[in-house]
């Protein structure tokens, strides 16, 4: 028997060998492998996101534009929410039961330990109602958040919505750090600032057991960062004028874009038809955003910035004089005869000097200022001279900031068209059309395409004498309200500010005399420069334009008037420049005779000839 | 009887009740019974770590918690200590049989009046809450069977028939509780095997079953076809190396067969066989990350558990997994999560470390008992402890497959508590009395 007694240390061996294993299998969970820590964290330690509140904008006297309102929810837990009286909840709420049944459904399949919206959004009322009687109804609480509201209901293009960010956006590493659900600015500033506007996040780590049970804050809150709230930004827009802006246009489809042309600082921004911001904000964003994007009129269309396609017409007669003059190639006293043969024209005196051609939109004398300018005779060929001088010209246009984005602080601009000899080219072969071919444009018709803001920005640029700044729509961001320094540059135009004086005399002559004495504002002293134009429009009824800045001594705004299917500008777009100017120079209006004809809307009933 | 009695230390010592216990108390062994309460003592403190909540605080004595019952058990099982002490020892070995043939009774009343929770038919509700586990108490009955068996005169070993009888004595009590669908509990007699091991059983079948035992893993780990020809080139090359093995040719191949036969059988019955749960317990030992949340869970979450713990653990009762109740039955099976979150590996390897040193104490104990009773029964203890605490922790930390069964002195239960009690002291008790015994 005694051999069996060896056996004693084999059972003993087995015995350590197994502990042995596991102190080794432990050292190897515990202390090498760091994933199980990894894994316990995400297990019991949920963080909680903080939403900031997103920054408030003001206009530029401080009158509130966008604020964040409270909102309600009414929340559930169905494990608390038992034996409760559906039928007193739905009565406080007036809703049918079958939705309180529905609701209660949705949130126990959710989860029944964890909250989910029983009734979203309420109103003061139902508010006022349910909170005095939760105390009936265990398991459910009301949730306060914050909402964008706009007390206002004006500038809804310019400062655009928010919305929950899009499965496509949260794939896009530039929205790192958004989750789904978040908020983000989709379009306007709330787009172009979303990044000051939104704030800092914070994040509260707490504990949860295996159900999602909340288990209070993980190390007292040791770890947790708190929200850091978006900065308030300081708009440039006088909301007062904004507002009457609006109330000219209601009913019309078009654009009013007025500039400080000091400062570049958009004053107003309006595009019509227009729409109240609220709706996009409330329980039928969904619905209401589909009825906007589908309306016939365009509504969601931000036609200031994108409206790029229609010719500026006559006012871009102005364009072609001032580079005429940069040239050499005319003196504020040439004259030319209106010649009907060359291009139509209406009555008026003729021969006409640079003033008088200004004054009375004389098509022949622009038609023939132009030819000098385009053929300079840089080359015996008149093909090659053609070219040569369309592609100088160009290069000049360019500076006065069309055919490119101006790079205003709201998402979508467009460039325009500005004719080109490589455009040319392209339909009719190199060296093969001339200054027969492209003469429409001396009197801004043809191959241009220019925005109502590249319109307002050239009026900015007379105004100045010869400069932009790049026009913008926030002055400040933060509290210490500090202007922006990229929008402090000036870019200068090819053409120097001597020549400007005549144009700017002619501009005064329009108002006073001319095709835009609707806009004149001579009663209250005040000189207002302007032009008007007519962009053709082979769908239907063309479209008014009318371009003004004043006083003619000190230039406080610069304006440009879009008016679809307005026909003539002086009829249409010239009064709602008289009275914006007015109202914004005096803050009241008393050329009332306008306001009541731009009211009536009768412009649109004038027979087009 | 009087030869014993006389020389003691010198002193001539008569049989007096009084001097019965002194005797008692200079050779008990007093190493064992301080293991035995460490394990109680630190078992009943992560008791109250594991159900302890943080936003609902209970006194750690509180008896609505599983701490404060636990107490009670703890109180009672002194009680049964007390008893078994005072209690003549050779009753244990007189009595055996009696003792098991009222186990089996008892398994079988059970069976046929219990009402299953969670399919369970092994819990006997004796009233005001109280409930007993009867299996529990199959374990020291049958080690008493089993060494008295072994013990008998008359036993030859290599008798087919005494051999029938003792497998018989150890397995009718997990064949009933195999029925009453505990087959955790049943697993434990197999644990015999070492005792027998140790009092002459060949050493063949310890080799074979170790074998079967890795083949068995190996076949859930490996694809088969892997496996046979691994083991095909190891058979292969044993054979050509050893010239003993060369001799006999065709008994290796013909085992060569029986391992692919036992490789398929294995594959048959884990995906045939063995019911849904049962499947996903072996499956979770192997792959627990194939499913997370389902079968994989415990697993899993016990790892977690343990694995966060680090070096020196998270510290006692700031463990987040086993609070807020990730882990599973935190204060029963998957105890020894909560010592692995709160203390560390250091915590863990003390732990263990005081399992082995009282697992090699009992050996001791047991190897110095004059009769193979004594001895046998030591045995039996040892390793019935040893498979509680191989398959217990094992399976916390991914080695074992998920078997329901406690961890001995430290797991929260009285069924269990009394049960691992009453078996360690009764070797105790006998222990003490050994110098009294005569050597056979």
């Amino acid at each position: 028997m005694n051999y069996l007694e060896n056996r004693k240390y084999i059972i003993q061996v087995i015995f350590l060998i197994v502990g042995i294993v596991f102190i080794v299998r432990l050292f190897y969970i515990q202390v090498l492998d760091s994933s199980y820590k990894q894994a316990a964290e995400t297990n019991a330690i949920k963080p909680v996101i903080q939403y900031p509140f997103r920054g408030l904008i003001y206009d530029r006297d401080g009158q509130l534009l966008v604020q964040n309102t409270p909102v309600y929810d009414l929340m559930i837990i169905p494990k608390e929410a038992k034996q409760i009286d559906t039928l007193r909840l739905c009565e406080l709420l007036n809703i049918p039961i079958e939705q309180a049944r529905e609701q209660i459904k949705k949130a126990k399949a959710f989860s029944y330990v964890q909250p989910s919206i029983f009734y979203q959004k309420l109103s003061n009322q139902e508010l006022a109602h349910v909170q005095d009687n939760l105390i009936d109804f265990p398991g459910f609480y009301i949730n306060a958040r914050t909402a964008r509201g706009y007390p206002h209901q004006s500038l809804s293009h310019a400062l655009g919505y928010i919305a929950e960010i899009s499965p496509k956006q949260l794939e896009d590493t530039t929205f790192k750090g958004y989750r789904p659900g978040d908020y983000i600015g989709k379009s306007g500033i709330e787009q172009e600032y979303e990044k000051y506007l939104m704030g800092k996040r914070g994040v509260k780590y707490k504990m949860v057991n295996v159900r999602g049970v909340d288990k209070g804050s993980f190390k007292d809150g040791a770890y947790d960062t708190l929200s850091i709230a978006g900065e308030n930004m300081v708009s440039t827009i006088d909301l007062d004028l904004q507002a009457y802006g609006e109330h000219l246009m209601n009913g019309a489809k078009g654009s009013i874009v007025a500039i400080e042309p000091a400062t570049g600082e958009i004053l107003a921004y309006i595009s019509a038809p227009f729409y109240d911001p609220n709706l996009f904000t409330g329980k039928d964003y969904g619905k209401n955003y589909m009825a906007l994007l589908q309306d016939p009129d365009k509504t969601m269309f931000n036609r200031p910035i994108m409206a790029d396609r229609n010719p500026p017409g006559s006012i871009f007669k102005l364009v072609q004089a001032l580079i005429a003059l940069e040239d050499g190639v005319i003196t504020p006293n040439t004259t030319f005869a209106c010649n009907k043969s060359l291009v139509n024209c209406h009555q008026h005196p003729s021969p006409l000097d640079l003033y008088g051609a200004v004054q009375h939109s004389c098509n022949p004398w622009f038609f023939q200022a132009y030819k000098a300018l385009i053929n300079q005779g840089k080359s015996k060929n008149t093909f090659t001279d053609t070219s040569i001088g369309l592609k100088d010209w160009r290069e000049q246009v360019l500076t006065f900031g069309f055919g490119q984005k101006l790079g205003i602080d709201i998402p979508g601009e467009k460039t325009g068209i500005i004719a080109s000899p490589a455009l040319y080219d392209k339909v009719y072969g190199q060296n093969r059309w001339k200054y027969s071919t492209i003469y429409s444009l001396s009197i801004g018709q043809g191959e241009l395409g220019v925005t109502p803001l590249q319109m307002a920005n050239f009026m900015a640029i007379i105004a100045n004498k010869g400069y932009y700044v790049t026009p913008h729509i926030i002055r400040s961001i933060g509290e210490n309200g500090k202007p922006l320094r990229e929008n402090q540059e000036r870019h200068y135009t090819s053409v120097k500010p001597q020549h400007f004086e005549p144009i700017i005399e002619g501009m005064a002559e329009v108002v006073r005399a001319g095709t835009a004495r609707r806009a004149n504002l001579a009663k209250v002293g005040i000189t207002v420069c302007g032009k008007t134009g007519t962009a053709q429009n082979p769908q239907g009824p063309d479209h008014a334009v009318f371009v003004a800045f004043a006083p003619k001594e000190n230039p406080k705004i610069a304006i440009a008037v879009y008016v679809e299917h307005g026909k003539w500008g002086g009829q249409s777009a010239a009064p709602i420049a008289g009275l914006m100017i007015e109202k914004y120079l005096t803050d009241t209006v008393t050329i009332k005779e306008q306001e009541k004809w731009v009211l009536s809307r009768e412009y649109l009933n004038i027979k087009s000839n | 009887m009087a030869v014993e009695q006389k020389v003691l230390g010198g002193k001539i010592v008569k049989p007096s009740s009084r001097r019965n216990s002194r005797r008692i108390s200079q050779h008990i062994d007093w190493l064992t019974i301080l293991l035995y309460f460490l394990l109680v003592a630190l078992g009943w403190m992560n008791i109250y770590a594991a159900v302890y909540s943080p936003d609902n605080v209970v006194n750690i004595f509180s008896f609505d918690i599983n701490s404060g019952k636990q107490l009670v058990w703890i109180g009672t099982s002194v009680i049964l200590i007390l008893v078994l002490m005072v209690v003549d020892y050779k009753v244990y070995e007189h009595l055996a049989y009696p003792i098991y043939g009222a186990v089996i009774l008892l398994l079988l009343f059970t069976l046929a009046v219990a009402t299953p929770i969670a399919g369970s038919r092994s819990w006997l509700d004796l009233g005001g809450g109280v409930r007993l586990q009867p299996a529990e108490l199959a374990k020291f009955a049958t080690a008493l069977a089993v060494s008295k068996f072994l013990s008998s005169v008359n036993l030859r070993q290599q008798n087919m028939k005494d051999q029938m009888i003792l497998a018989a004595i150890t397995f009718l009590p997990p064949a009933i509780i195999v029925l009453q669908n505990e087959t955790g509990s049943a697993l434990v007699f197999g644990a015999f095997i070492l005792a027998f091991f140790r009092e002459g059983m060949s050493p063949f079948i310890l080799i074979v079953g170790g074998a079967a035992a890795f083949i068995f893993i190996m076949t859930l780990l490996v694809p088969k076809l892997y496996l046979i020809i691994g083991i095909f080139i190891l058979m292969g090359l044993a054979t050509w190396l050893d010239y003993r093995l060369m001799r006999r040719f065709k008994t290796m191949i013909a085992l060569f067969l029986l391992v692919v036969g036992m490789i398929f059988s294995v594959d048959y019955f884990v995906n045939n066989i063995l019911q849904p749960h049962q499947q996903n317990r072996i499956k979770a030992l192997i792959n627990p990350e194939a499913d997370p949340l389902g079968f994989g869970w415990n697993v899993t979450q016990s790892k977690i558990a343990i694995g966060s713990g680090g070096f020196w653990g998270k510290g006692f009762l700031e463990g987040t997994q086993t609070k807020f109740d990730f882990v599973p039955e935190q204060s029963t099976d998957f105890i020894f999560c909560t010592i692995g979150e709160e203390h560390g590996w250091v915590g863990s390897s003390i732990l263990i470390a005081l399992f082995m040193l009282l697992l090699i104490r009992i050996i001791a104990v047991a190897e110095r008992q004059k009769s193979v009773f004594g001895r046998t029964y030591g045995y039996c203890v040892a390793s019935i402890i040893f498979f509680h605490f191989l398959v217990n922790v094992g399976m916390t930390i991914g080695l074992a497959p998920v078997v329901g069964i406690p961890l001995p002195f430290f797991s929260y239960g009285g069924s269990s508590l009394w049960s691992f009690t009453i078996l360690l002291f009764i070797l105790l008790a006998i222990d003490a009395n050994r110098s009294q015994d005569l050597s056979r």
